[in-house]
């Protein structure tokens, strides 16, 4: 029963069913629980939370991943099912034992820098970090670097991601890491940086962690970082 | 009467009228409900006075008011919006005249990229035949002042680019945000005599680049006469959320009766539906909320009708223009203006092709011949653009200007008339009688006149090479050493007086 309802997680990762409401990419499945649904079910089956989150939700996303890397899969049939797995999540929340498995692979506080309003590859970005497991806070568009420090400390979080698409406000990246400086919080907390404009050598001259060119670069440097 | 650019003279109906009414209702519907989301307080409450409804609430970091906005509040905007709009010139017969339902189709560049590509020739040995080649070969550099004034003197050699939005993002160590906007207008309008049309990045700056363009044409009311700077605000950012910043600048553009374009770029896929019908829909929405801001700060001041929507590409969400859908969504918006009598800005010609080669002229040639059938107004980021805008080729620009040449070429009238079909067959009649019974000495006279097209102008000679770009590259060079048309030196001096900020390196009289 349980084996089920876990393949049944992990197809519905790859169809990107949040819940029953949700098409997938096959026809016909409207209606049919989705991945919430299915969480909730196992859980109330008395299966075990690490089995859902390794072998249903990231197994999924996993093979999203794969399909992906062959040419089968496109950027929004990823987008679709990470936030299928943010769904997953949310119902897995309540019972998880906080600090184990509590925020996944740790927590990232995600936001565009001060006066830029990009925000579709920093979305993208966030998005993928949950789907791979991260807990991500967003704090959005035109954030001030004293407000993006202050969410890394409330937040506990481990790694800050910033993202800039204007050669005028990268330079606001640089101003995040002093903050994190100010406040004492610079060993505890990363910062890997993207978006167009920016480059390594761009993050090495601010003083970040890590550079990424897109989600996936985004996806590994976390890891690397929060490990 | 303009003299530039070129008359489309049956512009492409994609859309029927009824289907112009459905996405015309369908627009208006989506500005009722959901309405717009407006972080600007003030165009919410001038949307308010004229009957719009608003709820605050809290987005992220900022305030934000969600906007219904019933339709007859837009259509009341869109009955004060001039029908003509001139975009003025420090050369008055390169002003660009538009008319909402005139059929007159303009070529300029644009956007800020973020490299210059430079090409350099050259030499190597091959290890297969042992012969030496010359090869290009490119290199990006940042965006610098100096690039910004060669791309302008460029735009004035190329005959036809019609307007000038600068291409070239600035770099310079010593460009701040407290002194870019006015460096970047002197060095666009110092080194061009036709339209200069550009955004500006810093609100308190905008009186600064109006003082300097009043200096260069003689006081503020022949500026709002030949107005030698026209705007662009990205007020709207997809989908339907309306920018502070930019509502600011928009409302001051609208008060000092200056041209202004409304542009809103959705990427289809991501900020905005991918299909056609879902498209249209949205962007048009957001085009007019854009122009009932405008209108409602002040009725009756120029509005342009921009969108500049765009496809996502599927692997990586990255902006997509040498594509179908690009044309589809395109050609449907300049329909949708002239619908509305309001003038078009329009886009054709970038090159998601990170480099000058084969990918490139595809693309490129696409949406040149494509997009200018539904005979929008404006076609912009027309010249040079690579790299889905990031990179800008002066290179490309010179050929991207031949590109548009043959696009243009394509709209001369057939010339069928009764006199003309009367020569025919009396040239026809006189060539069967005659020894070689050839075409030719009839073929001098269009020829003398121009009305030949003359082929591709880089053709290479060598047969196992293509030299397109390194002809290309000479021919760039004798462009570049072109007089430059710098403005008198009284005006410089007037100017340099007058506007703080400016540096001196961009002073020709120095
Ligand atoms: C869409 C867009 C807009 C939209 C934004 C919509 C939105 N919701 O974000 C709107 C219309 C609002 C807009 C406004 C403006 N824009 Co704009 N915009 C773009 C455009 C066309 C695409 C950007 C994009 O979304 N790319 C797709 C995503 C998927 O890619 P990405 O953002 O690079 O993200 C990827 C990576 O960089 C990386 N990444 C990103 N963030 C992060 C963060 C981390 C931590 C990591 C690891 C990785 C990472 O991963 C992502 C996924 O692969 C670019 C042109 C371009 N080719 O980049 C111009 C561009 C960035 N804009 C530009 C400009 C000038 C502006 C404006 C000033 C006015 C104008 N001319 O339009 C305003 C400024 C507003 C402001 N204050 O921010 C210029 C910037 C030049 C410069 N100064 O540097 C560009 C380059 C266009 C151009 N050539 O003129 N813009």
């Amino acid at each position: 029963m349980s084996k089920d309802l876990i393949e049944q997680i992990v197809n519905n990762v790859l169809q990107g069913r949040r819940n029953k409401d949700d098409e997938g990419i096959e026809e016909g499945m409207t209606g049919d629980p989705g991945v919430a649904e299915l969480v909730q079910k196992a859980l109330d089956s008395g299966t075990d939370t690490n089995d859902i989150l390794l072998n249903g939700l990231s197994r999924g996303m996993e093979l999203v991943g794969e399909k992906y890397e062959t040419g089968e899969y496109f950027i929004p049939d990823m987008l679709t099912a990470a936030e299928a797995v943010e769904e997953g999540m949310k119902v897995m929340e309540p019972h998880l034992v906080k600090g184990e498995g509590g925020s996944g692979k740790g927590k990232v506080v995600m936001a565009t820098v001060e006066k830029d309003l990009h925000d579709i590859g920093k979305n993208l970005v966030s998005i993928m970090l949950k789907g791979a497991g991260f807990t991500v806070v967003d704090l959005g568009i035109d954030v001030p670097a004293a407000r993006i420090a202050e969410a890394a400390e409330e937040e506990g979080a481990g790694l800050v991601g910033l993202s800039a698409l204007l050669n005028t406000t990268m330079s606001n990246m640089g101003d995040v890491v002093k903050e994190l400086e100010q406040k004492g919080l610079r060993d505890k907390v990363k910062v890997l940086i993207g978006g167009a404009p920016t480059s390594e050598d761009f993050a090495k001259e601010i003083g970040a962690d890590s550079y990424g060119k897109d989600a996936f670069a985004a996806i590994r440097e976390a890891e690397k970082l929060l490990k | 009467m303009s003299e530039r650019g070129i008359v489309v003279h049956k512009p492409y109906a994609r859309l029927s009228r009824e289907q112009m009414e459905m996405i015309d209702k369908a627009s208006l519907d989506l500005l009722e409900n959901p309405g717009i989301l407006c972080y600007h307080e003030e165009s919410v409450t001038m949307l308010e006075k004229a009957g719009a409804t608003a709820k605050a609430t809290r987005e992220g970091e900022h305030d934000a008011w969600w906007v219904s906005i019933p339709a007859k509040v837009v259509k009341q905007a869109l009955d004060t919006v001039p029908a003509t709009v001139t975009l003025g010139a420090r050369n008055p017969e390169n002003k660009v005249i538009l008319e909402a339902e005139g059929n007159r189709v303009h070529f300029g560049s644009g956007s800020e990229t973020n490299y210059w590509l430079e090409v350099k020739p050259e030499k190597f040995t091959s290890t297969e035949d042992g012969r030496e080649r010359v090869l290009p070969i490119m290199k990006r550099n940042r965006g610098s002042l100096e690039y910004l004034c060669r791309s302008a003197h460029l735009s004035e050699q190329l005959e036809n680019l019609d307007f000038f939005i600068r291409n070239v993002n600035v770099q310079d160590t010593d460009v701040t945000t407290e002194n870019k906007d006015v460096n970047v207008f002197f060095a666009a309008l110092n080194n061009i005599t036709k339209p200069v049309v550009s955004g500006v990045a810093d609100f308190d700056q905008l009186e600064q680049v109006v003082k300097m363009a009043e200096i260069i044409v003689g006081g503020r009311d022949e500026l709002v006469k030949n107005p030698v700077v026209s705007f662009i605000t990205s007020v709207v950012k997809s989908p339907l959320q309306i920018v502070a910043e930019t509502a600011e600048k928009l409302i001051a553009i609208a008060r000092l009766g200056l041209p202004v374009v409304i542009s809103t770029s959705p990427q289809g896929g991501s900020t905005a539906p991918i299909d056609e019908v879902g498209m249209v829909a949205q962007v048009n929405a957001e085009a007019l909320a854009g122009i009932t801001i405008n209108q409602l700060a002040n009725p009756g001041a120029p509005v342009i009708y921009g969108a500049v929507p765009v496809r996502a590409r599927m692997d990586d969400l990255h902006d997509m223009y040498g594509v179908p859908e690009f044309c589809h969504y395109n050609m449907d918006c300049a329909q949708m203006a002239r619908y509305y009598k309001v003038p078009c800005y329009s886009t054709a010609g970038v090159g998601d092709a990170k480099v000058p080669g084969i990918q490139a002229s595809v693309e490129k040639m696409y949406t040149y011949t494509a997009v200018p059938f539904a005979a929008p107004g404006l076609v912009h980021y027309a010249f040079g653009l690579l790299d889905k805008t990031q990179t800008f080729s002066p290179e490309q620009a010179v050929l991207d200007n031949h590109k548009i040449g043959m696009a243009k070429f394509l709209h001369r009238e057939s010339g069928i008339t009764e006199e003309a079909i009367e020569r025919t067959k009396k040239t026809v009649q006189e060539v069967m009688h005659s020894p070689y019974r050839m075409y030719a000495r009839y073929a001098r006279g269009m020829l003398r006149r121009g009305e030949i097209f003359g082929g591709f102008p880089f053709e290479g000679e060598s047969e196992d090479q293509d030299q397109t770009l390194l002809n290309v590259h000479e021919h760039l060079k004798e462009l570049e050493a072109r007089e430059p048309q710098y403005l008198s030196e009284d005006v410089c001096k007037e100017i340099f007086d007058k506007i703080p900020g400016l540096l001196p390196r961009l002073n020709p009289y120095k």
